[in-house]
């Protein structure tokens, strides 16, 4: 208990302190985990739309996938990206391997289901007799998604949380493709597995703190956002 | 609103896609002891200073480092397994191999000492006392430069580790330290990492400086042969100044100022002759 203590400390003088590795580790988690939620949301939302409209044969399935996808172990998707950009692998001319564009690259395949998922959901929740109104009320197809969407936004923001959520907390793929380079692919998780194994806990329990900090700091902000209408 | 966060998106994207990687980046894969001894740490900067090229540093275990090696997925090795580095070297994957410096391991243990292995001068005796009691042991189990030494002990004391005495934490030596401080076991470790937990680990040097206990660091660079990208000149300039003068006298005092002692002593121009 005493440890926690000491390293509730030792966040508070890091962050006064204005220790500045501590401050571009935690600005590179942000900037890694940001980029690779909003491009899953890039990719994420207008798939999960198409898959929530559709009707075709093998649909079921595809949805199955989807919701393992929602799932997928964070290591598992590290080998595989790691795999393919190695030197040797299919992307490997690319020479990303141990850079940030890695880090977003397998954050982005960890966070793409998820916003898929939660996006399906979210537009299938929206009752079949409203999409049909709108249709007879003479609403174009693209007016007709957009209004949906807009319909959807609060589940939607979910999507965004939990998104974000999993890929700023991870650290398995980060760790693989990334190789924790201090000053270059460093971030929050990473350093925090890196302490502890120096056997530096309170520096350890300090950066779990920024990040539960973090973490929390935009959850609150989207929940504003998210509840800001309803109110 | 969601067009807003978009067009947010879109711009935050633009601007951190990082810059391509140029070839003036050497990928070192080298073991977790150098990176946790914060020898990298100090190392790293002074060569990128020197040479203008960019160093990206992949610690992983001695088993893993070389395998990497092995299939050009690195431009130089920094690993301490001598009998492994010199079966890559002969089946051609690495070449022209340097000792760079070396440090020790120690055998630690509870101090109650229920082997009474405190004092023995010969580490194999030691772990032949342990398993004959079955004295809880903590082995790494992750194919580290550590544990391939530990394996060669065993084999020659003769003994094939088994029994629920024997645990293998598949973690780093500072993982593997706290799970022998915890379950009051015995470990293998090497003295900087041992150095470095004092304040969490409370086991004592029970047997040391026996000669099969020296852990000695070498540099090698990748066989070009090995994959399509190997960086050689990156490879060699980064091997070359392991064991350049001003590099050794860095290494001679690294760890004066945090633990009191040197962590590793160097030993750039010897061979392994010198260390029979």
């Amino acid at each position: 208990m005493e440890l926690i203590g000491q390293g509730l400390l030792e966040a508070v003088r890091l962050l006064l302190a204005g220790d500045r590795e501590v401050w571009s580790v935690t600005w590179l988690s942000l900037r890694i985990s940001a980029t690779a939620t909003l491009l899953a949301l890039a990719c994420g939302i207008p798939l999960g739309t198409a898959l929530a409209l559709s009707r075709f044969t093998g649909r079921g399935f595809l949805i199955s996938l989807v919701n393992t996808g929602m799932g997928l172990p964070p290591v598992v998707v590290g080998l595989f990206v790691t795999i393919v950009l190695w030197r040797s692998g299919v992307l490997g001319f690319l020479e990303l391997l141990y850079t940030p564009t890695a880090m977003v690259l397998a954050q982005l395949v960890i966070a793409a289901p998820i916003v898929i998922g939660l996006t399906l959901a979210a537009i299938q929740q929206i009752p079949d007799k409203f999409r049909l109104q709108l249709l007879a009320l003479g609403a174009s197809r693209p007016q007709m998604v957009w209004t949906l969407l807009k319909e959807a936004r609060l589940p939607m923001l979910a999507a965004v949380m939990a998104g974000f959520g999993a890929v700023i907390s991870e650290v398995g793929a980060s760790l693989m493709v990334g190789g924790n380079i201090k000053g270059s692919t460093r971030v929050l998780t990473t350093a925090t597995v890196l302490e502890t194994s120096k056997g530096n806990f309170d520096v350890a329990i300090a950066l779990s703190l920024i990040l539960l900090v973090l973490m929390f700091l935009v959850n609150w902000a989207l929940t504003w956002i998210q509840q800001r209408r309803v109110a | 609103m969601l067009l807003r966060l978009l067009l947010v998106a879109l711009c935050f994207v633009g601007l951190t896609a990082p810059a391509r990687a140029q070839s003036t980046n050497v990928i070192l894969s080298t073991t977790t002891s150098t990176q946790d001894s914060g020898l990298l740490d100090v190392l790293v900067p002074m060569f990128e200073k020197k040479t203008g090229l960019s160093v990206k540093t992949v610690s992983v275990g001695t088993g893993q480092a070389l395998a990497l090696a092995a299939r050009g997925e690195a431009d130089v090795a920094l690993v301490h397994a001598p009998s492994l580095e010199r079966k890559y070297v002969e089946d051609g994957k690495m070449q022209h191999r340097r000792l760079v410096m070396y440090n020790d391991f120690i055998i630690i243990g509870p101090e109650d000492d229920p082997a009474r292995i405190k004092g023995m001068p010969r580490a194999v005796d030691a772990l032949k006392r342990i398993a004959e009691t079955q004295s809880r042991f903590v082995s790494r189990g992750d194919k580290s430069g550590t544990h391939l030494l530990e394996l060669g002990l065993w084999k020659q004391a003769g003994i094939e580790p088994k029994g629920a005495w024997y645990i293998e934490s598949g973690q780093g030596m500072g993982q593997t330290l706290g799970i022998a401080n915890d379950r009051r076991a015995y470990t293998i470790t090497d003295r900087g990492t041992w150095l470095a937990f004092q304040k969490r680990v409370s086991l004592p040097i029970l047997v040391e400086k026996d000669k099969p206990l020296l852990n000695i660091y070498s540099v090698m660079e990748v066989n070009p042969a090995n994959g399509p990208r190997v960086n050689v000149a990156g490879g060699k300039a980064f091997a070359d100044f392991m064991v350049a003068p001003e590099t050794q006298a860095v290494i001679k005092v690294f760890g004066v100022d945090k633990f009191g002692q040197a962590l590793f002593v160097p030993i750039a121009g010897k061979t392994d002759a010198d260390f029979p």
